[in-house]
């Protein structure tokens, strides 16, 4: 009984730190999607680029030797600030060459160079780390601190590589939500995406706005990235396909466009996908195993689009007319 | 403090502005007329850089606006309240009052907040609430106080009365011509004559695209032209 529980008790933190994950990367889908109305599939790769960040960092650290030396709170800030801002950075200078210039295109036309930065990156990631390091394949170095457990009391064991995804993904949530809801910018935000052309009678540079957007976006990605890193420690190009298509499921789950719906969305698949994971082998006396738990992601993302296109808490994006 | 010359706009192969050309004066209320599909509404986007002439000139105290953004021309002191009020539905009353300030560097935006509050007590009332949520009243009367959160020198205002209850449309026009008083000089597109010409100075009359007539907004109430076409007989 004891054992059921605390598996149990492991297989829950499992699925809300995915989902905490999932959550942060879905931001990025959905705050686009707010004021563009388009779906950026290059995002996985703004995740990705985080992830490679993070891993540069740490190994040049490493092989400084002050990995060791430096307290491990400062690099991960350290860590995840960069892995934010480049990723910010990455996510406005796509947004600047692929998308505007074909801002007032058919809508496919947006979609089709979004897939084709997805692939340049992932491509353009594995050439740059291929000269660099003669690999694409990189796995982050081990912080010590991290590799301890916090026990609560006798059966549960959270990792505290958990707990920093978890604290983390928490601070970002609240930092956005107060710069959505609480400053002048993020009313902005939320004119542009309800109104561009009126936002723009008020004074709003929608362009400018739009920018940000990415960058913000594109942050949340970012940090998703180093902790995907941190917590999983393989990483290769290729890393950000999944759990892009997952946090865009996420997204849609959620209601494409809607905040706190991304964040919903990416805690509910996140714990669907860790429960499917462990116990699915458990109650089919293992004819399905735990590869199947991508199946439930996908399932999900169908049936949504089949009975409930506006998600959980779907809402109409932008308004026609009056 | 306007001037408009020889604007020609198109709608891709439309042409839907045909030279027109007409001035607003400083402290003025000046009304456009016509009937739909006459060109007012572009005219005003026009003004305010939502559409780009192909020909003509716009002038704010002697700077062009033609060819520059939307936001910079609001930023220049023109607020553009357009057709169908176009608030945001799902912001707080008080924070499309906020979008409206958004160009503002100087100044204090509670006072002006205050100020607003002051001519439409009812947003105050209701400024927690979701704008989508108000009256069609109380959105027009959001949509023209978001503007006046500019602190525009020229307010642009189209069809402020539509699909509003005359009672309405009469508190409306009443504190449009406060507003006038308070200093803000006001360009009037209206589909109401009636209203239209009663509360302006001057007022010019469009028809597909071209001003055909212009005058004074009281001997224009006695023009046979505009009884027939606009105020029913």
């Amino acid at each position: 009984m004891d054992l059921a529980l605390s598996i149990f008790f492991q297989v829950l933190v499992d699925g809300i730190v995915l989902g905490f994950m999932y959550a942060l990367i879905a931001l990025g889908y959905t705050m686009v999607y707010g004021v563009l109305e388009f779906i950026n599939f290059a995002h996985s790769e703004i995740f990705v680029i985080g992830a490679f960040v993070g891993v540069e960092i740490l190994l040049g650290f490493e092989a400084s030797g002050s990995l060791a030396m430096l307290h491990p709170a400062f690099v991960l800030l350290v860590v995840l600030f960069a892995g934010m801002v480049i990723s910010g950075l990455a996510a406005m200078a796509l947004e600047r060459v692929a998308y505007r210039p074909l801002r007032g295109a058919p809508r496919l036309v947006p979609l089709i160079s979004a897939i084709g930065a997805s692939f340049f990156l992932q491509d353009f990631i594995r050439l740059v780390e291929s000269l660099w390091r003669n690999s694409f394949y990189l796995s982050y170095p081990t912080l010590p601190s991290l590799e301890k457990s916090l026990k609560i009391g006798s059966a549960v064991e959270v990792p505290i590589k958990s707990v920093l995804v978890i604290a983390t993904a928490l601070v970002m949530l609240l930092a956005l939500h107060l710069f959505v809801n609480r400053t002048r910018v993020g009313i902005a935000i939320r004119a542009v995406a309800q109104d561009p052309e009126t936002a723009s009678l008020m004074g709003i540079p929608v362009d400018r706005i739009i920018a940000l957007t990415f960058f913000v976006g594109g942050a949340m990605g970012g940090v998703a990235g180093v902790l995907f890193g941190l917590h999983y420690s393989l990483i290769n190009p290729y890393s950000g396909f999944v759990p892009g298509l997952k946090a865009f499921t996420a997204a849609v789950l959620g209601g494409i466009g809607n905040i706190p719906g991304a964040v919903l969305g990416g805690i509910v698949l996140g714990l669907v996908e860790a429960f499917a994971a462990s116990y699915l082998s458990i109650l089919t006396n293992g004819a399905f195993g735990a590869e199947y738990k991508d199946v439930f992601a996908f399932a999900i993302l169908i049936l949504i689009l089949i009975f409930r296109p506006k998600g959980l808490l779907g809402e109409k994006v932008r308004e026609e007319g009056v | 403090m306007l001037e408009v010359q020889d604007l020609h706009v198109y709608y891709d192969a439309i042409h839907a502005l045909k030279g027109i050309s007409f001035s607003v004066a400083r402290g003025e209320i000046v009304t456009l007329l016509g009937a739909n599909g006459a060109g007012k509404t572009t005219t005003l986007k026009t003004v305010s850089g939502l559409l780009r002439p192909r020909r003509g000139s716009v002038g704010l105290a002697g700077q062009a606006l033609e060819g520059l953004e939307p936001h910079e021309i609001v930023r220049l002191g023109v607020a553009h309240v357009p057709e169908g009020r176009k608030i945001f539905p799902r912001l707080t009353v008080l924070e499309n009052l906020k979008t409206g300030a958004y160009s503002r560097r100087s100044g204090s935006i509670g006072e002006d907040m205050d100020h607003v509050f002051v001519l439409f007590p009812r947003l105050k009332e209701r400024s927690r609430q979701m704008a989508g949520t108000l009256s069609g009243g109380e959105q027009q009367m959001l949509a023209i106080g978001r503007g006046l959160m500019a602190r525009p020198k020229l307010l642009l205002l189209d069809e402020p009365s539509m699909g509003l209850a005359p009672i309405v449309v009469e508190q409306i026009f009443e504190t449009i011509q406060s507003i006038n008083r308070e200093g803000v000089t006001i360009l009037l597109v209206e589909q109401n004559a009636a209203i239209a010409l009663a509360v302006s100075h001057r007022g010019y009359v469009l028809e597909t695209g071209c001003t055909i007539l212009e005058g004074r907004s009281a001997d224009l109430i006695h023009n046979d032209l505009v009884r027939q076409a606009y105020l029913g007989g």
